[in-house]
């Protein structure tokens, strides 16, 4: 019998032949943290009486949930990290290169690695065909330690994926779509695999942001291919040789086979407090937001901010809607810079955040206040996550968030091409 | 055996309600963080939970951040056991690291407040109150070694590697 993306990946590194089901221990190539779950890490790997990282292994620290730091206690936390990265010759991102998952796309994430991070969005990286899976800070202690871990390799669900997106639509809307149609446990325990003729067209950050929200179907990983469309994106960064072709046998079998035609798709939003209580843009127009946010692993990639320029040039923001935007890297931010994105979005009345994580998880960054709402490009919506349970967020793409922004309600982006 | 209370809870419960991200500056602090335990899904939780009692919820509880400090806050408020309908994998993985057990049952056989009384080894729960007998889910065998050692490192102390 033929083997998924998952079964092949996790066969290499386990030196065996894994199939659906099966508990593996495997080989790790990278293993991080972030400043949120990493103080814990370092202090389980000290518990533990370890003193480096496997040899075997990339170990990477990244300062991006609170960056810069807001707070003392933070700032400790900082400190205990920047401390450990020097001592153990770890891999340490500052504050202000980026958000973690962006960077790991950027420059660290190849086909057919096995990743793990202490971040649920870890995932990410499935977009460049890598089997990367989010854990907690004691298990990434351990893998990055010995160098493995231990999984149960996931049964996966299909999505065939044909057709173009239609002007307005885009990943985002994709993976919401997604979601709302399976629901937030529909992948538990599973991998979304994807494939189908429409990938030949969809590029490198697009899969990142589809692969990112597997997780918030339940998913342990989001897996595309890696093709030709890969290929040219790592070469782009001088990282010709990270490259390997990998895809699924014709004959792997699935727990469940989605079809998706992107030319049918439209705007989606999810509404609060569920990433899948979905509704197409049109059907609740309307809606006031106070704040609009273009950032995070989700929807702060450069593209996300040209269509958000594209939008706002010559325009301004509502009066009564802030809009807060957080390149998701250094690199982005740079490359938005030169592109005159950042100076369009000035212009359109923005705030420009430092890159990073920005306002996404509540820790500080445009909280929001009881009552407000705030349409993110971020990937949750959950009661409590932008700092306020008494708030609501709602989730899009970054089209649509330009477009609410400059009528200061939900607005189908397509009623301003 | 434990001995204990039902605290219910819904479906669809995320880390964010859990341990929200907004007190993230207190995870190094743990005494402190653990006062916020299931904030902003009761929160007159941690006023009222006692040690031994049960958090009983539906549906894909722990959802959300790969957080443990999920798991930890819960496990520090004295809560014995989770029972849920379903739990999101990343939390599920989370607990058994820190040696708190995870059951997947038929929650809506339980109401809020009902006495419990759990065997991990027999694999049963008697909800004393209604005097409803349910059987759990099973755990993959490695996750119950780690369990049983208390944690995934106390299980490496003991076997010094990952064994299938
Ligand atoms: S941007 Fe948001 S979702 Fe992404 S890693 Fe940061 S906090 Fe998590």
């Amino acid at each position: 019998m033929g083997k998924t993306l998952s079964e092949k990946i996790l066969s290499t590194k386990s030196g065996s032949s894994a199939q659906a089901g099966d508990i593996v221990v495997a080989g790790v190539d990278l293993a991080f943290v972030q400043d949120t779950t990493g103080p814990l890490t370092v202090r389980q790997f000290r518990a533990a009486g370890f003193k480096q990282p496997a040899g075997s292994l990339k170990a990477a620290i990244f300062l991006d949930h609170a960056a810069p730091s807001p707070n003392r206690e933070l700032a400790n936390d900082h400190k205990l990290l920047r401390d450990f990265a020097w001592e153990t010759g770890s891999l340490l991102s500052e504050v202000g290169d980026g958000v973690c998952h962006q960077i790991v796309a950027e420059s660290l994430a190849k086909p057919g690695a096995l990743i793990i991070g202490a971040d649920s969005h870890t995932v990410t990286a499935g977009g460049l065909g890598a089997f990367a899976c989010g854990m907690g800070s004691t298990d990434v202690a351990v893998a990055m330690a010995l160098g493995k871990t231990w999984l149960r390799v996931p049964e996966s669900i299909k999505v065939v994926l044909s057709g173009r997106f239609a002007s307005g639509v885009y990943a985002k809307d994709l993976i919401l779509y997604l979601i709302g149609l399976i629901g937030a446990d529909g992948a538990t325990y599973q991998a979304l695999e994807f494939g189908g003729e429409a990938l030949s067209a969809m590029s490198v950050p697009e899969r990142l942001t589809i692969a990112n929200m597997a997780v918030e179907a339940g998913a342990k990983v989001g897996l595309f291919p890696s093709d030709e469309v890969t290929r040219s994106y790592l070469e782009g960064q001088g990282r010709d040789g990270d490259y390997q072709p990998l895809s699924a046998d014709d004959s792997a079998s699935y727990v469940r086979t989605i079809d998706i035609n992107l030319a049918e798709l439209e705007p989606v939003v999810s509404r609060p407090h569920t990433v899948d209580n979905t509704a197409p843009a049109r059907e609740i127009k309307g809606t006031k937001i106070q704040q609009v946010v273009i950032g995070t692993c989700t929807g702060g990639r450069l593209d996300d901010l040209a269509v958000a320029a594209a939008i706002l040039k010559g325009r301004q923001r509502h009066e009564q809607t802030r809009l807060v935007i957080a390149p998701a890297s250094r690199a982005v931010m740079r490359a938005a810079i030169a592109a005159g994105y950042i100076e369009t979005l000035l212009q359109a009345g923005a705030l420009i955040l430092p890159p990073g994580c920005g306002p996404c998880l509540g820790l500080h960054q445009g909280a929001l206040g009881n009552g407000e709402n705030c349409l993110s490009t971020a990937n949750r919506n959950f009661k409590g996550r932008m700092g306020n349970p008494e708030a609501f967020v709602y989730l899009a793409s970054a089209a649509t968030a330009a477009a609410s922004a400059v009528t200061g309600e939900i607005t189908d982006p397509r009623d301003f091409s | 055996m434990f001995k204990g209370r039902a605290f219910k809870f819904g479906d669809g419960i995320s880390t964010d309600q859990i341990i929200p991200g907004r007190f993230a500056h207190l995870r190094s602090n743990l005494p402190e963080l653990a006062k916020h335990a299931m904030e902003d899904a009761d929160p007159s939780f941690v006023s009222r939970v006692k040690p031994g009692d049960f958090i009983v919820a539906g549906a894909n509880f722990g959802l959300g951040s790969s957080r443990e400090h999920a798991p930890l806050v819960i496990k520090m408020a004295g809560v014995k056991a989770i029972l849920a309908k379903s739990v999101a994998r990343i939390f599920f993985r989370n607990a058994i690291n820190l040696g708190l057990p995870v059951l997947i049952c038929d929650t809506d056989k339980i109401n809020d407040g009902d006495e419990l009384e759990i065997d991990l080894e027999a694999g049963s729960i008697l909800d004393i109150t209604n005097g409803v007998k349910l059987g759990f889910g099973k755990i993959p065998e490695i996750m119950l070694r780690i369990l049983d050692d208390g944690g995934l490192l106390a299980y490496l102390e003991k076997h010094g590697d990952l064994k299938l």
